[in-house]
């Protein structure tokens, strides 16, 4: 576990159950509301994913948090400290990996590695951090000559060179290849599970899916759910199936009781599981001559999820 | 303090590796120097040409060093987001512009020593001797112009900032008293251009270096004011991101 003694400096805070406390925020840029009124807490020493498409308010939430942004209503704390006013006190508890840049073009990986495990007095060392992120080889190059999924290995390297008691990640994954993404997951959990507290924005719900125990899910500056992946599952079973040929979904509904519908290929049973639908189904489809393929049953993905979250926000 | 050495060792790095920030720090006050002490096209009465440019060109290289190296370099620095970065660490804008300042400082050092190895080889007469009063102007010169370009870096986007670096630079040259004495500027601008920073550094460096007859009292006070009100500026305006 390479991370399990990374959580040795503990703020008073590390006891309380929520590590992150935002209520009513408010950030507008002008005449445009970034952030509105918005409220959440994240549970210490858990994975919050908060998820959301480009523009829904995530990058600004974070920066209230990370102390970067003033917002224009609204409270906020982290481990305890107001990130405006006890930003000092609350750098040395807090690792950030910026949504992009962040390096001077001409720095080496190498040297942008050792400066930043010296401004934070060298708690972590600079070459393991090197080798846990996948640059080893990559130690000479300069920031301009790295392709975007390397840029966000030295981002996070430098996130983890604060030994973080709380780790904000911005987009972590984005421009990462598929190794690459593996490899962060697998920070992201040894970071919780040693108990830091990682809030990480993201519009990959895949990511989501792999990392959260939370999820906060923003759209047009709003939070529209919140909780964890199972509570926000729950009631949202479905029967997923495709045939050889088309079927009448009307009919199928009829010999069912449900409502079936149409969803590309595939034909959806709405808010069931139930194996007992899923016989009648079989039947109605054997005496059509038809055969049952793709079935799937359970909890919807967080895809569908969020597509109807956010739809049903629209209207 | 290790943090602090820490962010000195990048800031230096960050010099040594701009190509550019090397020009305007040490080839263009050289050649400055060069070129018009060989080359009899400045009015300086009956003068020597060294002896009349040296100080003026001593303060042309504080100034592209605070001024406009340290004002380029942390303009780009703020639209890289390299600044946004630091001000999540534990370094604070204290140890940070600290740290720009020692850098700051020891690139003058060598600026210095560069400088006044060629205007002896050029045959620069002057007074040796005066260390305490070049090395006070030196530092209030510093403060004024690290103010002047970390206000306007701090302040502006990072194309514009360039231009007003750049241009800044221009104007200081030509009526800063740095190449032109004063008086041979238009009556209705000297007064103004007696209270801008280079012509106060320069002032003071020819009083120092060359002209001890001279106390540059006026530009003493005037050079002071600067070094308290341009940081003080830069410290209120300055953002990060």
């Amino acid at each position: 576990m390479w991370f399990a003694y990374c959580c040795s400096v503990r703020t008073n805070a590390s006891s309380h159950p929520y590590a992150v406390e935002v209520e009513g925020l408010v950030v507008q840029y002008d005449q445009i509301t970034a952030v509105n009124s918005v409220s959440f807490a994240a549970r210490t020493g858990k994975v919050t994913v908060i998820l959301g498409s480009n523009g829904a308010g995530k990058t600004s939430t974070l920066e209230v948090c990370e102390g970067f942004r003033r917002p224009t209503s609204g409270s906020v704390r982290v481990l305890g400290f107001d990130p405006l006013h006890e930003r000092g006190a609350l750098n040395q508890h807090m690792g950030v990996m910026l949504q992009d840049g962040g390096v001077y073009p001409s720095s080496r990986v190498g040297e942008v590695i050792d400066h930043y495990c010296a401004l934070y007095g060298n708690r972590m060392v600079a070459k393991d951090l090197v080798e846990r992120v996948g640059l080893t080889h990559r130690q000479s190059s300069t920031w301009r000559r790295l392709s975007g999924g390397e840029k966000q290995r030295l981002s996070l390297a430098l996130a983890l060179a604060a030994k973080p008691d709380i780790a904000f990640l911005d987009e972590p994954t984005a421009g990462v290849d598929v190794e690459g993404r593996e490899m962060i997951r697998d920070v992201v959990r040894e970071l919780s599970s040693s108990g830091c507290t990682v809030i990480m924005a993201t519009h990959e719900l895949d990511e989501a899916e792999r990392c959260a125990d939370d999820v906060i899910v923003f759209h047009q500056a709003a939070i529209v759910a919140s909780g964890t992946l199972q509570s926000l599952r729950q009631g949202h079973d479905e029967i997923r199936f495709t045939t050889e040929r088309g079927i009448d979904p009307v009919a199928l509904s009829a010999h069912i009781g449900t409502t079936v519908v149409q969803d590309g290929a595939d034909y959806v049973v709405a808010g069931t599981s139930d194996a007992r639908i899923i016989g009648l189904i079989s039947d109605w489809l054997a005496e059509q001559h038809q055969g049952l393929d793709n079935l799937r049953a359970g909890s919807q993905r967080l895809e569908e999820i969020f597509r109807r979250l956010t739809q049903r926000s629209k209207s | 303090m290790s943090v602090l050495l820490a962010q000195l060792k990048s800031e230096l790095r960050v010099i040594a590796r701009n190509g550019e920030q090397l020009l305007v720090i040490i080839g263009i006050p050289t050649i400055l120097l060069v070129f018009f002490s060989q080359v009899d096209v400045l009015p300086r009465g009956d003068q020597n040409a060294v002896d009349f440019l040296l100080p003026g060109i001593l303060a042309l290289a504080v100034m592209s060093t605070a001024m406009v190296s340290l004002g380029i370099a942390t303009g780009f620095e703020r639209s890289y987001g390299v600044l946004k970065r630091l001000g999540a660490t534990p370094l604070g804008t204290q140890r940070l512009v600290l740290a720009k300042c020692l850098a700051v400082v020891l690139v003058e050092v060598v600026q210095l020593l560069v400088l006044v190895g060629v205007g002896l080889i050029l045959g620069w007469r002057g007074d040796l001797g005066a260390v305490a009063p070049v090395v006070g102007a030196v530092l209030l010169g510093t403060l004024a112009f690290a103010g002047i370009g970390l206000t306007l870096a701090g302040t502006l986007r990072g194309e514009v900032n360039l231009a007003a670096q750049n241009g800044l630079y221009l104007v200081l040259l030509l009526i800063g008293g740095i190449m032109f004495p004063l008086d041979s500027l238009p009556s209705w601008l000297q007064t103004p251009a007696e209270l801008l920073p280079s012509s106060a550094l320069a002032d003071v460096m020819r009083g120092a270096l060359t002209d001890t007859s001279l106390n540059g009292g006026a530009a003493w006070i005037v050079l002071a004011v600067w070094a308290l009100v341009a940081p003080t500026a830069a410290a209120k305006l300055f953002r990060w991101q």
